[in-house]
């Protein structure tokens, strides 16, 4: 992979910080995911029967299994993408936090059932 | 008992203890042995909180959850062994069901991923997040969140199980094999 860090001589101190954001950002999506998946199997009866892959669970077992599979392939995607690069982390912290925060939000009944 | 005093109850407390070494770890100097064997130990004590999150959503998830959910024959009289039933049946009770349980079995699942990347991060970065602040705060700011979301399932797990207690159910049989 070629190295596209912003700093490419990486000393003790300037260590790239890509992996980490990359895991943080990862996590903020599939924290996100959660409640997504969790808003699409309350909207039809066939999205809550295609999520219930485990039946004694019901779509509990397909909203956190698609979420888990996607905070995975987005960490992987990320982690490949920016391990090697110095990133801003204002921004990446940023983005990551708000997605944290609308999965809290977006997973309490009251705020889901709006959608 | 096991998912909710054993694992869920141990991670919580794990959680307060993981935001104070945190916090003690990069405010402090350390000399370069107690900082090696310092992030050793938060390594290995990050690592057990995630496999505690993770045993603790998985057991209640699969194991707890079909037990709460599962639906009573037709005419059954005495809900008391279909909990999610037993709360839907009266008014005062299905709060506890539509929001307590529903936001519960939702929320629960980012403690795991939080306390996860948490764990990879130090793993990744160890002594280099104190060159890192941004990305220690937000690291910092996913434990609470986590520590917040492991809280508000907890608190609705015990809670509920005060008015409709899940004490097991008929065995769920996941394979059947051939009858010769």
């Amino acid at each position: 992979m070629t190295n596209q860090s912003s700093s490419p001589s990486v000393s003790a101190r300037d260590f790239p910080n890509g992996g980490g954001a990359a895991a943080l950002l990862a996590a903020g999506i599939g924290s996100f995911l959660v409640a997504i998946f969790a808003i699409l199997g309350d909207q039809s009866a066939s999205l809550k029967s295609l999520l219930s892959l485990y039946r004694p669970t019901g779509p509990l077992s397909g909203v956190t299994t698609c979420a888990i599979i996607g905070w995975l392939i987005a960490w992987l995607f990320l982690h490949r993408a920016w391990r090697e690069r110095n990133l801003a982390m204002g921004r990446v912290s940023a983005v990551a936090l708000a997605l944290l925060l609308l999965g809290l939000l977006l997973t309490f009944p009251p705020i889901a059932d709006l959608f | 008992m096991i998912h909710g005093m054993g694992f869920g109850a141990l991670y919580l407390m794990a959680c307060s203890g993981a935001l104070v070494e945190l916090y003690l770890h990069y405010r402090k100097p350390l000399g370069p042995e107690t900082l090696v064997e310092n992030e050793r130990f938060l390594t290995v004590y990050l690592t057990v909180m995630a496999v505690l999150a993770w045993l603790t959503v998985l057991s209640g998830a699969y194991i707890i959850y079909p037990w709460y959910r599962a639906a009573p024959p037709a005419g059954t009289a005495n809900l008391a062994a279909f909990p999610q039933r037993l709360l839907l049946s009266s008014p005062s009770t299905s709060g506890w069901h539509s929001i307590g349980m529903e936001w519960k079995e939702h929320v629960a699942w980012l403690a795991p991923i939080s306390i996860t990347m948490a764990a990879a991060v130090f793993a990744r970065h160890g002594r280099n997040l104190r060159n890192q602040p941004q990305l220690r705060s937000a690291v910092l700011a996913f434990v609470w969140i986590s520590l917040l979301a492991a809280g508000i399932a907890g608190f609705f797990g015990a809670t509920i199980n005060k008015h409709a207690p899940v004490e097991g159910g008929a065995t769920i049989r996941l394979m059947q094999g051939a009858t010769k």
